[in-house]
């Protein structure tokens, strides 16, 4: 169970999640690296946050604070009314199948499991038995990634951009307090990347809450807001215009290679 | 209860992914289990093999035999009687209350004769008890009768060997037989059936032979032949005088034996200083075999469990080698909100799963030992049958005899190897860091 604060500081209501002062140090042998040395942001419900930087910048650390995957040294994270920095291992395994819905760049798909037993996998984990209602709904989520005629494939038998599509509908199943995506198009070509883009620009528009981590510029542009990280600190947070975020789309899809 | 079921047919779906390598870790538990059944079966056959034969010589009966004592305890002049005597017989047979019946019996050698066919063999005198004591069974005719014993009758029952080699085709009952050292006449009334050596009785004394016996009346054997018997052995005459070589005492119950034993014991103290009787309680012996038996039996278990540990290891090493393997999949579990216990029971059903399929196929051809040894044993005869012949009985006919608790036992053991050798493979799996193991290759 998840343990929970009877007086949250301050609102979370409207918050997917809230980052305060977060810091991270990691001993490696007798050197200390200062990964994260004090991040602070929102990510309001119904945000589509790409989050940016090069590579020591404190980004992947980031990226496994937000899903519950570690513990930070010191600071908050808020999900809910609950700080994930005052958890256990088995509740934050706890909330990892309840509430975040995991993306990764190698989509990370069991290959001894069928497409909608893959689905199924955060819910196995929540320890009730699987009702009917969530097996249509798993159901309904492959459709809706449009995987429909595929339930019973296996990872082996799809394209990557399927098996990324598969992974999206199981990071939806538990019905998460945000998406996170870690470089999800990294390993896909242009078109497939433009079809997972516009597959997370229709799930923001329904309403779900996505946080992306990549270092592409062109990937970047299609989310609402951009938050930088550099050297562990927060560079910049802007907003991307809905301008720029069409431009970006327009770009993409004009620069498409033609298909022989 | 769902979380298990699903694990189950996870587990059983991880180890289709590799089906040669799962059958061949099977394998190990599968010859453990196996070889612990069919190691003690054969055990069990061979030591129920050993006890059926003590058991003929009755658990309820003590012996007591005369044994000639040692040369320097004899008197050198003249011939020293020794063994038992007819009067401790009516002694132990009148005033232990726990006997129930007894059985004295005189043997001699001697040669039989009939026409011109002639036969060593062995003279027993006994009673009609000897018939039921020895288990004997008749091919034709009857035993000695009390009436025979009563009026001296020189009646005589042949052993079917004895019959055989007297005579040939023709029909023993009613013809005499001829001892030419008495020079005297016994007339056949009943013929035997052949019987199988019992299991030796005493270090002083051969395993005992029905073969080459003549049984008469003890009291015609008493009052025609005396105590005293004379042989010619390399040219100088020898003599013995005894009474009897040997009473049997059978006992109410097999409770009492042991008591019993010992009453007989110290009536017959007199004879320690000759050293010339020996008390046997089959009993005793019985007890001896089972003792064997077991250690026996121990011993067989411990090399099927040496083989069943190399099975355990078996298991151990190929899932410390699939934890390596599917370090992604344990850190994709994990991030997708797998608890440790979670990770440590998938990978304990798997190591279970492994074993039992061992575990219940091991059992399943376990059971087929009976058949399985008889079938190798035909086999053998058939191609090798010089060999086969050259081997000491109890491989020509020992009779595997499946022991139960072996059963659920080896059920039992097989599902502990699976969990013992599990445990540090899964420990393994559910220690590793989530983030690390997402990042492996």
């Amino acid at each position: 169970m998840t343990q929970s604060t009877i007086n949250p500081p301050f609102v979370t209501k409207g918050y997917a999640c809230r980052v305060v002062d977060m810091k991270k140090e990691y001993v490696l042998k007798s050197e200390t690296v200062r990964a994260l040395r004090g991040v602070t942001f929102d990510v309001p419900e119904g945000d589509y946050v790409a989050i940016m930087g090069p590579s020591g910048s404190g980004k992947s650390t980031l990226l496994n604070m937000l899903g519950c995957l570690d513990k930070p040294t010191s600071g908050s994270l808020w999900l809910g009314d609950d700080d994930v920095a005052q958890m256990n291992d088995d509740q934050l395994a706890d909330i990892r199948s309840k509430r975040i819905g995991f993306v990764f760049q190698a989509y990370n798909l069991i290959q001894q499991l069928t497409v909608v037993e893959n689905i199924q996998v955060p819910l196995f984990y929540q320890g009730r038995s699987l009702s009917k209602e969530q097996h249509a709904k798993t159901i309904e989520l492959a459709k809706l990634v449009g995987l429909g005629q595929r339930l019973d494939h296996r990872p082996t038998q799809l394209s990557g951009g399927q098996q990324q599509r598969v992974a999206i509908a199981r990071s939806l199943v538990n019905n998460p307090y945000f998406i996170l995506a870690d470089e999800p198009t990294g390993n896909l070509d242009s078109r497939t990347t433009e079809e997972i883009l516009q597959l997370f620009e229709k799930l923001n528009d329904e309403g779900r809450t996505i946080i992306l981590v990549t270092h592409e510029d062109e990937v970047s542009k299609r989310a609402k807001r951009v938050v930088r990280l550099k050297d562990g600190r927060l560079q910049w947070d802007r907003t991307n215009s809905q301008e720029v975020r069409e431009a970006a789309a327009k770009y993409a899809i004009e620069n498409m290679p033609v298909e022989e | 209860m769902n979380i298990w079921l699903g694990t189950i047919q996870l587990g059983v779906k991880s180890l289709w992914l590799h089906p040669m390598r799962s059958i061949l870790t099977v394998l190990g538990i599968f010859i453990g289990v196996a070889s612990v059944i069919w190691l003690l079966a054969i055990s069990k056959g061979i030591g129920d093999e050993a006890q059926r034969q003590i058991e003929s010589l009755g658990a309820d009966t003590i012996m007591i035999r005369t044994i000639k004592p040692p040369s320097e305890k004899m008197s050198a002049q003249g011939l020293t009687p020794y063994g038992l005597t007819r009067e401790e017989f009516d002694l132990l047979s009148t005033s232990i209350p726990t006997v129930k019946s007894s059985l004295p019996i005189r043997e001699l050698r001697r040669q039989f004769q009939f026409k011109d066919r002639k036969l060593d063999g062995r003279l027993v005198g006994c009673t009609p008890e000897y018939f039921e004591v020895n288990r004997l069974e008749m091919q034709d005719g009857h035993f000695i009768t009390d009436a025979d014993c009563f009026r001296r009758e020189t009646h005589c029952v042949l052993s079917a060997k004895v019959a055989e080699r007297l005579f040939l085709h023709e029909d023993p009952i009613g013809q005499r037989i001829y001892m030419p050292e008495n020079q005297d006449f016994y007339m056949v009334v009943g013929v035997l059936k052949p019987k199988g050596a019992t299991a030796a009785v005493g270090g002083s004394m051969a395993a005992q032979d029905f073969t080459n016996d003549v049984y008469i009346p003890i009291q015609t054997l008493h009052q025609r032949i005396g105590d005293m018997v004379m042989s010619v052995r390399s040219g100088s005459r020898e003599g013995e005088v005894i009474e009897l070589n040997q009473i049997t005492l059978r006992v109410n119950e097999v409770a009492d034996v042991k008591r019993t034993a010992e009453l007989v014991e110290s009536a017959l103290s007199s004879h320690s200083k000759m050293e010339d009787i020996a008390v046997v309680v089959p009993l005793e012996l019985l007890e001896q075999a089972r003792t064997t038996r077991a250690m026996f039996m121990v011993f067989m278990g411990m090399i099927a469990a040496i083989s069943l540990l190399v099975g355990g290891i078996g298991i151990m090493n190929i899932m410390l080698a699939t934890v390596t393997e599917r370090t992604r999949e344990i850190g994709i579990r994990r991030a997708l909100g797998a608890k440790r216990k979670d990770i440590i029971r998938q990978f304990l059903i798997e190591t279970s799963v492994l074993s039992l399929a061992g575990g219940i196929t091991g059992i399943l051809f376990g059971l087929l030992c009976g058949p399985a040894v008889r079938g190798a044993r035909w086999l053998a005869m058939e191609w090798f049958p010089e060999q086969m012949a050259g081997l000491p009985d109890v491989v020509r006919t020992v009779e595997p005899s499946i022991v139960p608790e072996s059963i659920p036992g080896a059920f039992l053991i097989s599902l502990i190897v699976g969990v013992v050798f599990g445990i540090y493979p899964a420990m393994r799996a559910a220690k590793m860091n989530p983030i690390e193991a997402l990042r492996h290759e």
